[in-house]
């Protein structure tokens, strides 16, 4: 047991990533109250959730979720590259994630000004004409890629962090749990948006 | 560092002198002790403030019409008094105060897993705190929906609802990082020797109650966070004017709210499970079965919410489902009550203050838990619910309840806390006090919601005068016995006899070191061998 490890410094990477693993079902139990939200409504308003979903553009959805998926991978990468002592890649693989999730970012943003600039957005005189279920569809849309894109920020402030560590080679190939619980983190965001995805654009 | 004498010149963790000077000692302290106390202290000012408010709308029911207040104050009140007695006290109360302190003590560790993140939840649960209460002193007048931000009113009431859904919300995450922090540190830092089955029954109650703090309480902070979005941005959600659907956000709000309960309960259990060995001088009895309707209790909570909405509009199927639930979740706290009982048979006990609340939440809690029962039945539920008898009952469990034992708490471990004896004398003299006036106050509120007077009214017709004068005058006695029983703690801090190490012979690990404990709590980490009350 690791009792008399915390003698003089604490660290016990074990209860770290217990800690980071309990913090992601919190997590996931956030979203899971929208996503019962969603459910009851799409099953009291089906009709309505059809025809607008066809609004969304799936292109642009594919896009973003092949970015996630790929800035996954990097994250991934970087964890492994720390563990071969190569500093300067995981360096540049925890940038190329920052920079997808830029791009996710992007995206999401000309998708919104998109939808924003055709009068749909919580509140509107257009959506507020339109049928009730179109008002639940595009208010769920709003909360639930506005949380996960909150939720992307906060992953991109955390890996910029760790990276800031590893430059100042505080985390190194044999202390690196705070990179793996980035990693762990990054993992959750990529897997909601695996959800949001179908949902709202494939599902129509 | 096991030489004695070197031992006794350690300071202990009030006199230690770190970094920081004066009060930044205190509120930039790692140290699990003083973080504590931090709370300690935060809740017992937020505490008295809230009772105030309750002996003021007493005050208030003390005859028919507008005897101090009008309506809108009055509404005010009990929704600022439900907001703080439950979000800031009563569900962070025993864990944060007691958990904090002797979580590490009793499975003999030096300090919580994430002690940073335990600073950090302190200070997320004042910055709560203040967004809380700062609904009060700006905007457009303090909320008035209760404690329970009902759908559509929340977001339709004219009042200053967002910072007191936002406190909340806030609170939230305080809640999260302890409720991580102990499941942790019970999975981790266990001293060598102490398994799951040697493991003290506080801290069983704390990982069980931690379980429920990290998976109910993201439920209800996503859904205060719907009330946010409804209110700034008409987003419909709960809104039936757009399709949505507030029973829906009373069945989300249950859901968590209703383990909340368990939350208050379970750390309430827990002391009283530490206290009644200890002055029984026996080991507990069953105690395995404790530890399985601890967990059990935590279990089938997650089930039960619906008996908050018999009334609001569901299926036959729900009401009978949520009705037996309701009912099997009072066998593991019968379980619990017949073991403590069984536990004083044939023990030689000893009388002590610590003991005499123990008793008194046996009571308490047997009357609250059986009106539980009550409310639980559908057919009484149509007709009480929402009357005076409702408030009755959840003030049994929830004061009753873990006010009860953390008041017992306190006075059991406060020679532990402090270095110092309070009043012994006075400090019964203050149980008696409370005690008279705690039921004297909430009895007659069962028979008056009986006979029909709902909750939430400043004002009643004549027939019920007769009941609420006893309240009202129970409400006074009761507070009369806080203050004899919070002035003889805070001056004995500084002017009550040094207390021993062991004052009453306790055997779980926090009697072993000494009193108050010195920084690293042990000398030397204990190693366990024997179970956690061995009397023999």
């Amino acid at each position: 047991m690791s009792n008399y490890a915390h003698i003089d410094e604490h660290r016990d990477d074990e209860g770290a990533k217990i800690g980071m693993w309990l913090f992601i079902f919190t997590e996931l139990l956030l979203f899971g109250g929208l996503f019962i939200v969603y459910s009851v409504y799409r099953y009291i308003n089906p009709e309505a959730f059809h025809l607008a979903a066809e609004e969304l553009d799936t292109f642009t959805g594919t896009v973003n979720t092949v970015i996630l998926l790929v800035s996954s991978m990097t994250i991934a990468m970087s964890i492994s590259s720390i563990q071969y002592k190569n500093k300067k890649l995981t360096l540049i693989l925890m940038g190329l994630t920052i920079l997808l999730a830029a791009v996710f970012m992007v995206n999401k943003y000309f998708e919104w000004s998109g939808k924003i600039s055709h009068g749909i957005y919580p509140g509107s005189p257009t959506l507020m004409e339109a049928s009730q279920g179109e008002i639940l569809f595009f208010g769920l849309y709003y909360a639930m890629t506005g949380l996960h894109a909150l939720h992307i920020i906060i992953g991109v402030a955390f890996i910029a962090y760790v990276m800031r560590l590893v430059v100042k080679n505080e985390v190194q190939h044999d202390n690196f749990t705070i990179l793996e619980n980035s990693g762990l983190y990054w993992h959750l965001v990529d897997l909601i948006w695996i959800f949001l995805f179908p949902l709202f654009y494939l599902i129509t | 560092m096991s030489d004695t004498v070197i031992q006794n010149h350690e300071p202990n963790y009030l006199e230690y002198k770190g970094r920081y000077k004066g009060i930044f000692a205190w509120i930039f302290s790692t140290d699990h002790k003083r973080i504590g106390l931090l709370y300690l202290y935060s809740m017992l000012v937020l505490f008295s403030v809230a009772a105030i408010l309750g002996l003021l709308m007493k005050i208030e029911l003390i005859a028919p019409g507008k005897t101090i207040m009008d309506a809108q104050t009055y509404n005010s009140f009990f929704t600022l008094h439900g907001i703080t007695m439950i979000f800031l006290i009563v569900v962070p109360g025993l864990p944060a105060v007691f958990g904090n302190f002797f979580l590490p003590l009793m499975i003999g560790a030096k300090d919580v897993a994430f002690p940073k993140l335990n600073l950090l939840s302190w200070w997320i649960y004042i910055l709560g705190a203040a967004v809380a209460l700062s609904s009060q002193f700006f905007g457009d007048g303090p909320p008035d929906t209760g404690w329970t931000f009902y759908a559509p009113y929340s977001f339709r009431t004219g009042t200053n609802m967002l910072p007191a859904v936002t406190g909340a919300f806030i609170l939230g995450f305080s809640s999260i990082a302890t409720g991580i922090n102990f499941i942790v540190t019970i999975h981790r830092m266990r001293a060598p020797g102490m398994t799951w089955m040697k493991m003290p029954l506080f801290p069983w109650a704390l990982y069980s109650t931690s379980w429920i703090q990290v998976l109910a309480t993201p439920i209800v902070g996503v859904t205060l966070l719907m009330i946010v979005l409804e209110r700034t941005m008409q987003i419909g959600f709960f809104d039936p004017a757009l399709g949505g659907d507030p029973i829906l956000y009373q069945h989300l709000f249950w859901i968590y709210s209703h383990p909340a309960v368990y939350i208050m309960i379970l750390p309430a259990m827990g002391v009283i499970s530490e206290i009644i060995p200890t002055f029984a001088r026996k080991t507990i009895f069953g105690y395995k079965a404790i530890v399985v309707s601890t967990l059990a209790i935590a279990f089938v909570g997650y089930f039960v919410w619906g008996h908050h909405m018999f009334t609001s509009g569901m299926s036959g199927t729900a009401l009978y489902t949520f009705s037996i639930l309701t009912f099997l979740v009072a066998i593991p706290s019968a379980i619990k009550i017949f073991n403590w009982v069984a536990t004083l048979h044939k023990a030689s006990i000893d009388i002590q203050t610590p003991f005499l609340w123990a008793l008194c939440f046996l009571f308490v809690f047997m009357i609250g838990g059986l009106s539980g029962m009550v409310l639980g039945a559908l057919s009484a539920n149509v007709h009480l619910h929402d009357t005076a008898f409702v408030v009755a009952h959840f003030h049994f469990i929830v004061f009753g309840g873990t006010g009860y034992a953390f008041f017992g708490a306190l006075h059991y471990w406060y020679p532990k806390m402090f270095g110092r004896m309070y009043d012994k004398g006075w400090a019964n003299i203050g149980l008696a006090v409370f005690f008279t006036g705690f039921n004297t106050l909430y009895l007659p509120m069962f028979y008056l919601g009986m006979i029909g007077m709902p909750r939430r009214y400043y004002d009643y017709v004549e027939e019920f005068h007769g009941p609420n004068i006893v309240s009202s005058f129970g409400a006074m006695l009761m507070i009369s016995g806080l203050v004899i029983i919070i002035t003889n703690l805070v001056r004995s801090a500084r002017k009550g006899e040094i207390a021993e190490a062991d004052p009453w012979k306790g055997k779980t690990l926090e009697w072993t070191t000494a009193s108050p404990p010195t920084l690293e709590n042990f000398d030397e980490i204990p190693i366990v061998t024997k179970l956690p009350y061995d009397y023999e």
